[in-house]
């Protein structure tokens, strides 16, 4: 099962390589991850999308946990929660596509950021499988780069 | 006070009250040992090889208690005492590990003897740190050793650049406490565990402890043979925790797993009922694990939570240190309402009546296994025996009964040929009043040799017993076993004169071909209290280790010396390690 797991830790040098060097000594899979610093700039909160049984996510748990710059982990996925990712996809656009594609980001309420003769730069923002179905609505001939930020979340108690 | 760097990690260390470093000197660390030649308290054992320093930190922390430290320089300096480092994480061994980094404004630029030290040891260290302002070497240092020696302990690595071991700064005097928001050792043991944990045991009618390392390195040897001794169950240890239980109490069944004996590992393959006592459910103690303890509920206890459930899933885990739980078992548990257990006592001393260690003399050769007993018998089982790695380790841990903790000092889980020898200078000064021998063999030996030199400078007497057959003997059995006798590269040709090779090292060597000799040999080594004697004993060449679990095998489908022929060519066995 798809878990998202969230990480806070000590922002310093290092720290990101201890988990993503702990995700391949173990042999844990990782499909994406985000991190970034959070309102207190000594920590960072990381996001990892993970895909395992139970017994692997409890192990990646308690492996993250295990690190001495760890403060907290969190699996978002058994709580109530928000995700998010952010997408960017330039599409190349011509007079005769220009209108179906128009009609798709606005059903994906998706934005364009940036357009010049002949392509669309379009964010989308939303859950991964959101994303997902977008890129899948496109045809792909058109599709020319997409970047992808991975998924970010916040558990939506008071008390993450 | 107006101190540099390397003075200010000399106070540190001192207030630490570590008392010995094994080390080696280079660039990056000359100022280090500018301030450590002027230390009074600390001695400082210079070796000839930085895994050699590792390795008797390892075998000092392991006698002692106490954390051990290395001091390495940087770039080869660093890398050659990886394999130590790494021999400490997998046994949980407390250490911290000093090396030097080239100055912080070279970082990155391949500069002369520079590697990315934490980037290297990342996943074998229990922490590591890169330190390059003079004015955090304090912290880090409380630090590094509150990480090593407290929960599970292990080795942590810092990396110091030279410009902070130069610039000068105000020192403010070692830190008192510290505390870190993202890292709490102390645990609470949870009665509701405990509650869960005692009414399985009160209906166990075939209860077995299985304890493992935790209990020798969590010092809870004495909480072991007090619940062992209170419920009256039979108690297997692992190659790790041999000791912490006395081998020769009646209730020992000895050690379990691949090479273990037959009623340990009987016991546990139709046990209802499991304590897992710092243990760790190592691949060598459960073999096939889809055979692994049909019958039984486990109880898991260590300090580890990231134990549980990793190999085997329980029934109920205790979190804590295992003195801690183990007090709290004992103090819980009624031992009146524990069910009636002669029945599995019978059965466990028919399993023992099978004699699983017995082995077959033969005329004109000497046996490894008469060379350990005779050893246990000279030294009254009272030595502190440290050990290489390979057959000898085994016949070491399976006839030199421990009947105390930290007597036993091997590489258990990453099985590092080249431990016994540095391991054994580090015991003995860790304990020097004891009598210390190495156990090894002639392939293990030769990759420390060079530390028998420092052995002579530092005046460590240690007793060397050579188990030699000239071959490197675990290979050669399993390649009898499980590659048709196809013997790949396990043959040691041109060996040298061990005798002559410890006389130019300034030592004593005897060599003993047979076995009228073995004894009297042994009696005169070590008589020689003030000096190392190296004794060279010819053995068997086609001796293997017996019993045996082949690999994909249950515990119940063990292989006993003389009663089974071995398998060749099986092939679950050649896809095990």
């Amino acid at each position: 099962m798809r878990h998202i797991i969230s990480v806070m830790l000590e922002n310093e040098s290092g720290a990101l390589s201890r988990v993503s060097g702990l995700f391949s000594a173990r042999g844990f899979n990782i499909e994406s991850l985000t991190v970034a610093a959070t309102n207190d700039p000594t920590l960072s909160r990381m996001t990892i999308v993970s895909v395992g049984d139970d017994n692997i996510i409890e192990q990646i748990v308690k492996q993250l946990e295990k690190l001495i710059d760890v403060v907290k982990v969190v699996d978002l996925t058994a709580t109530e929660h928000v995700e998010r990712e952010l997408l960017l996809v330039k599409i190349d656009v011509n007079p005769k596509t220009q209108a179906d594609i128009d009609r798709q980001i606005d059903q994906f309420s998706g934005k364009i950021v940036d357009v010049s003769e002949d392509t669309y730069l379009v964010e989308v923002a939303g859950q991964s499988k959101k994303i997902n179905e977008f890129l899948d609505s496109l045809d792909e001939s058109r599709v020319l780069e997409v970047s992808r930020t991975g998924v970010t979340g916040v558990c939506q108690r008071r008390e993450g | 006070m107006k101190l540099n760097g390397a003075q200010i990690l000399v106070d540190c260390l001192k207030s630490e009250g570590v008392k010995h470093i094994f080390g080696y000197p280079g660039g990056a660390v000359l100022h280090i040992y500018d301030a450590l030649n002027v230390c009074t308290v600390i001695d400082h054992i210079l070796v000839r090889h930085e895994q050699g320093a590792v390795h008797a930190a390892d075998g000092y922390a392991r006698t002692s208690g106490k954390c051990g430290v290395a001091l390495v320089t940087s770039g080869p300096g660093l890398t050659n005492a990886v394999t130590g480092i790494a021999t400490a994480f997998t046994d949980s061994i407390p250490m911290v590990v000093v090396s030097g980094q080239v100055p912080s404004p070279v970082i990155g630029s391949d500069a002369f003897q520079e590697v990315d030290a934490v980037g290297i040891t990342r996943s074998c260290v229990k922490h590591n740190f890169l330190v390059k302002n003079a004015d955090d070497i304090a912290e880090i240092v409380k630090k590094a050793f509150y990480i090593a020696t407290t929960g599970r302990p292990g080795p942590v690595l810092i990396d110091i650049t030279k410009d902070a071991t130069i610039a000068e700064i105000e020192y403010e005097g070692y830190p008192q406490t510290i505390k870190m928001r993202s890292y709490q050792p102390e645990v609470q043991v949870d009665a509701e565990q405990i509650k869960k944990a005692i009414a399985i045991i009160e209906k166990a009618k075939k209860p077995i402890i299985y304890s493992g390392g935790g209990s020798v390195i969590g010092n809870a040897s004495k909480a072991l043979t007090t619940l062992t001794h209170n419920t009256g169950f039979p108690i297997t240890q692992t190659l790790m925790g041999l000791g912490a239980f006395p081998a020769t109490d009646k209730q020992s069944l000895g050690m379990l797993g691949m090479h273990g004996t037959y009623e340990s590992n009987m016991a546990m393959h139709d046990s209802d009922c499991i304590i897992a006592v710092g243990a760790r459910f190592d691949d060598r103690i459960t073999g096939n694990l889809e055979k692994f303890c049909p019958y039984a509920k486990i109880i898991h206890i260590d300090i580890d939570p990231s134990t549980i459930g990793k190999v085997v899933g329980v029934d109920v885990s205790i979190i804590g240190q295992v003195n801690d739980v183990l007090q709290a078992l004992i103090q819980s548990l009624d031992t009146k309402k524990l069910e009636n257990i002669d029945s599995w006592w019978k059965q466990i001393n028919d399993w023992r009546s099978v004699d699983s260690m017995a082995y077959r003399t033969k005329q004109g050769v000497i046996k490894p296994q008469t060379v350990i007993e005779a050893l246990y018998e000279v030294t009254k089982g009272e030595a502190i025996v440290t050990s290489d790695v390979g057959q000898h380790q085994m016949w070491a841990a399976q006839y030199y009964p421990f009947d105390k903790p930290r007597r036993w000092i091997n590489s258990g889980g990453l099985g590092t040929m080249g431990f016994g020898l540095p391991a054994a200078m580090g015991a003995k000064l860790a304990d020097p009043d004891r009598d210390v021998a190495c156990v090894t063999g002639d392939g293990s030996i030769q990759m420390m040799l060079q530390e028998l030199s420092t052995m002579l400078q530092y005046h460590t007497p240690v007793k060397i017993i050579n188990i030699n057959n000239g071959y490197l003997g675990m290979v050669r059995q399993w390649q009898e076993f499980f590659y048709d006798k196809r013997y790949s590269m396990s043959y040691m040709d041109a060996l040298p004169d061990f005798v002559k090779l410890a006389e130019s090292y300034g030592h004593i060597g005897i060599k003993v071909e047979k076995e009228s000799d073995l004894k009297p040999a042994l009696i005169e080594a070590f008589k020689q209290k003030d000096r190392t004697v190296f004794i060279d004993i010819l053995t068997d060449p086609t001796e293997n280790v017996f019993p045996m679990i082949p690999s994909g095998a249950g515990h119940h489908e063990m292989l006993l010396a003389g009663r089974d022929e071995m398998a060749s060519t099986n092939d679950s066995g050649l896809n095990l390690v």
